[in-house]
This record gives structure tokens, sequence and C-alpha cells, in this order.
């Protein structure tokens, strides 16, 4: 990481709405926190904003580092910054953890006034529309009326996209990347898989393993290691790992043999330890509900009458979990509907992880695109 | 994939042909656009709004900084992602020759495009004829590449493509033939170096 092109040392800052949040399921969350950080100022106008919208995974850290943790650099680092493709000298750029989340924003680790003990299994379902919802009161608190632009990969898109269908007036650029108007039954299946992983897991007691004083490693490991295997793709895992073998030569047992073991374990185990189980069944339920189309009887065009926002469209030719399809299926509403919009296919062998990874083309594209917007 | 190439002729007196048959305010569909420069002297000279759609990935760089509309896509595929009757016009500038689905794309245009507007070097100009006759395949300013590494694989003359239009039911609204800057009114098939013709699907008669 190159230092002179970070945004350098990052705060976060919370939050608290003490206001009742209705959620799509039905169920109201009196008050909540939201943690976020920026980078950059806000314009007089206050024309100049952009708000990241994370993935599963993700958080508010999107940029830089702190202080006591030089290190933890943010997951778009590569992308925001000074004289970066968002280039923070122009822009006033938000990254937030959502709702559900656990590494700040109030989710299912977090303690319930009315009980005095963690939600756990009653933490209510979360959509993407609600995470929306609770965008706006953050954009609110800062004075932004309108963003510039909101963007975001995999789910963070679907966000993207929520907003200029939610709040037209409120987002002028919309940047989908890696994303999908919904998810096929084969990503839903994988998602399914993901949370028997967490469920069945001894450990997971019904959600409420807080107040056993345990966690469901072993569940929430194998599901990041599931869902590692279809962020990459078989080109790049046979690239970086092959059949290599750690030691050298075939043990005929069961321990660690391939390379690619090695990897998929220390990734699991490295998950493990820092995200919370609930919150990764959350954001894959969030995941499987999205679907602006169902609300238009499947007709994506009619969902997006709408919006009024410009979009940029990206995807990745090796992103099977998110393919090219997927993003040429918005184009197509999108287009039925005269909106702005501009649509690459940017070749790369990294899978759906492309989104985040350096590659010369593609920040080209998000730098020129970026430049055009007004602020 | 097929790559598509939309080379670019000195002082574009192809962009002032194609800009004199659109009308102020239309929309536009640009196949094979380039870096974009075609949409963008269109925006600019007859407020026009569209779409470029485009398959090679630095002229798609190109479009992002000229401030277009460009769809990443390779027409040899179709048009799926555009509606009948979507356009008031369907561009497709000095790209015909290059392209494998030659009867396919012009249906394409007459069905998403009120109106085709096609431009593309005329093979039976004399040069042309000339250095065929001396026995070799023309090179031209028009033509610039060798018989090896050309990616026109589909060159005709005007009465070539005129015959191709009426098996296809595209009828011929207009005909602008170019040798430079000059417009060629005589022996157009033989003295025209760059054709330009605006079509419309021929209306089936009960």
């Amino acid at each position: 990481m190159q230092a002179s092109d970070s945004i350098g040392i990052v705060t976060p800052q919370y939050l608290h709405i003490d206001k009742p949040l209705h959620l799509k399921s039905g169920t109201i969350l009196r008050s909540y926190d939201l943690v976020y950080e920026t980078y950059g100022e806000l314009n007089s106008a206050r024309s100049n904003a952009i708000l990241i919208c994370h993935a599963l995974s993700g958080n508010h850290h999107v940029a830089g580092f702190y202080a006591d943790e030089p290190k933890r650099v943010g997951w778009w680092d590569n992308m925001i910054g000074p004289g970066k493709p968002i280039d923070t000298h122009r822009f006033f750029v938000i990254g937030v953890n959502n709702l559900g989340g656990c590494h700040g924003s109030t989710g299912p680790a977090s303690i319930d006034a009315g009980t005095g003990k963690p939600y756990g299994a009653n933490f209510p379902i979360v959509t993407v529309e609600d995470w929306v919802k609770t965008q706006t009161q953050l954009a609110d608190h800062l004075g932004i009326e309108q963003f510039a632009a909101i963007g975001g990969g995999s789910l963070g898109g679907m966000q993207a996209l929520q907003w200029t269908l939610d709040y037209p007036e409120r987002v002028r650029h919309a940047l989908v990347i890696a994303s999908a108007s919904k998810l096929t039954a084969q990503n839903i299946a994988f998602n399914d898989v993901a949370r028997q992983a967490i469920i069945t897991d001894q450990d997971f007691y019904g959600g409420d393993y807080y107040s056993h004083n345990t966690l469901p490693r072993r569940g929430l490991r194998l599901a990041r290691m599931l869902g590692h295997i279809t962020y990459l793709s078989g080109d790049s895992m046979a690239a970086k790992f092959g059949r290599e073998l750690r030691a050298g030569k075939i043990a005929f047992g069961f321990d660690v043999e391939f390379e690619i073991e090695s990897y998929l374990r220390y990734q699991g185990d490295k998950f493990a330890d820092q995200f919370d189980a609930n919150s990764y069944l959350l954001m894959t339920k969030a995941l499987d509900y999205f679907d602006p189309a169902g609300a238009h009887e499947d007709d994506l065009s009619a969902a997006f009458r709408v919006a009024k926002a410009n979009f940029l469209v990206l995807s990745f030719t090796s992103d099977w979990r998110f393919a090219p399809e997927r993003s040429r299926e918005i184009v197509k509403a999108l287009l039925d509907n005269v909106a702005n919009v501009s649509y690459a296919e940017i070749t790369s062998s990294h899978g759906h992880d492309s989104f985040l990874m350096v590659d010369d083309y593609y920040h080209q594209l998000v730098r020129a695109y970026m430049d055009n917007i007004k602020t | 994939m097929t790559e598509i190439i939309n080379h670019s002729i000195p002082s574009r007196p192809d962009f002032a042909a194609i800009a004199a048959w659109i009308r102020p305010g239309a929309k536009v569909l640009d196949l094979g656009c380039g870096d974009g420069s075609l949409l963008r002297y269109l925006q600019d000279t007859r407020n026009i709004s569209g779409y470029g759609v485009e398959i090679d990935d630095n002229n798609i760089l190109s479009c992002f900084k000229n401030r277009i509309n460009v769809i990443q896509s390779d027409l040899e595929s179709g048009l799926s992602s555009f509606e009948s009757g979507s356009f008031d016009y369907v561009i497709l500038s000095q790209t015909l020759q290059a392209m494998k689905h030659t009867e396919g794309i012009i249906m394409e245009m007459l069905r998403v495009g009120k109106e085709g507007i096609l431009s593309f070097p005329n093979f039976g100009y004399w040069k042309n004829r000339k250095q065929v006759i001396s026995g070799h395949m023309p090179i031209s300013e028009t033509l610039p590449y060798q018989w090896y590494d050309t990616p026109n694989i589909h060159l005709c003359t005007l009465d070539d493509f005129e015959a191709l239009c009426h098996q296809q039911g595209a009828h011929i609204l207009e005909r602008i033939v170019m040798n430079g800057k000059r417009r060629v009114r005589l022996l157009p098939n033989l003295m025209g170096v760059l054709a330009f013709y605006r079509l419309e699907q021929r209306k089936v008669m009960d």
C-alpha cells in the first residue's frame, strides 16, 4: 500500500437514531446506532457527497487506516483516496456499516435496551430497502440532500440500485459494480448452505450463543470457506494454488495437504474470529430477498420507471456468482427507460472478487466516469 | 469475440454527412461507435440523446472520456438489449464491412430504429478496381490494410449493397456518395470513395 495516496488516519463516528424504524418485515426497531467514516470535505453546496455501500462481509471502514492499527486498511482503499479513481480531493466520501452488521452499527450482538441482553435471534431480518432507509437518516444528519453518487460492489451495488428507486431525487449517479437485480436459484442455494453450516453448529444455540459464552465458529468458518470458493474463479484458483502440496508430498491423511486447503482454512479461521454469525445470516438473507422487479410482476423495466439517476454498470468476465448476464439485465431495464447508462464488461480472471482488486482498466473506467460527475 | 474496427478518416466529412440527416433532439444509437467522437459531435451539433455500442476496451474508455453513454457489447450477437422502434436513428458508420453477420445487422438496425444510417467504403471505386486489375488487393485511405491483416471481411460496391437492401426489404430513402470533402454525383459506383445511406424498413402493403 502506497502511503502517499492514502487518505491516512481515519476515525469512525457514531450516530444514534432515536426514531422508530419500520422494517419491511413489519417489525419496528425503536432506535439504533450507525457507525460511519468520512473522507474528504463536504463542499459548501453539499453537492460532492458519495455514499459507498458495503457487501456481505464489508463495513464502514472503506479507506485509510486507524491510528492504533495502521495495518487495518479500508476494504476499498485502492479505489478511494487523494488522487485515486474516487478522488477525495473532489469528493466527500462516506462509508457506513449496515444495520444488522457487527462492526459498530446496531446488530444481533448489540445489547437490546428492552432486555439488557444481546438481541441474538431476536434481531429482526433487515432488507436492502431497510438499509437504504437508515442511510437516509445518516444523509439527513450530515446535511446531504442529494448524493453526487452512491455506489458499491455486489450487495453494495444492490443498495445503490435501491436508492435510485426509493429516493430518485436524492442520487445523481449510481455505480453498480459486479451486482445483480436479484439472486439466481444457484446463488440462493450457496447462501443457504452457508446458513445451514452456521445454524446446525452445536454452538449456535438458536442464535443466542452470546449467553452461552460461545461462538458457532465451525459453522461460520465453513460458510466463509464455501463463500470464498464462489468469489474466486476456477482459473484464478488454479493459477494461485494449482495442486501444490504444503509438505511437497502426499501424506495419505485428512490433514491439510494441498495449498488450497490451507488457504481456505486460514481464511475461514480469520473470518470466524472477526465476524458475527448472526450478522452473516442476516446479510445473506438481505441478498436473497432483494428483487425490485418483484413488486412489478417481475418486470424490471417497470421497476426502474421511477429512477432518475445516471448509471454506471460494471461486470467482470470471470465472475460467475454475479455474472455479466445479471448486469446486462440491469442495463436492459435502464435502456428501456431511456436512462443515462454506461456499461463495461471488464476482462478479469479474479471472479467476483475482481471488484475489490487493482486493475488498471477497471480503475481508469471508474476514474473517467467520476471525472464527469459535476459537484 | 469479434473486434469491430471503426477506423477514422481525416477531417471527418463523414460526420457532417451523417449529422445533416439527423433531426435535432433525436434519439440515436451508434453501433460500433469507436471512441464516441461521432456521438459527441452529434450531441454538440444536433443535441441528440442516445447510446453507443462498442466492443473494444480502449474505445470504451475513450467513450467515457467523451462523456457519452456506451454499452459494451458484441454487435455480432444482435441488438437484443434494444426494443423495436426505440430509436429515431440507428447508425452503423464504417463498420458493416468488418461484420460477420452483415444481413442480420441491417435487419436489426431497421427493427430497433425508425431509420438506419449506414456508411461504408466503396470497393467499386476506380482506384480500387485499378489495383485489382493490376493484380493486387487494393490499399487506400479508406481501406488501409494488407489483405492478411484487414478486419474488412465483407467489402462491397454501391450496386452490391443496394441489391442486398432490396433483398432484405430495406427501402433506401437517400444516398450520398463522397470523395474526400466532395460529393460525387457522376458514376458514383466508380467515382465514390465513401457511401452513406439512409434506410427504412419497407412498408408491407396489405
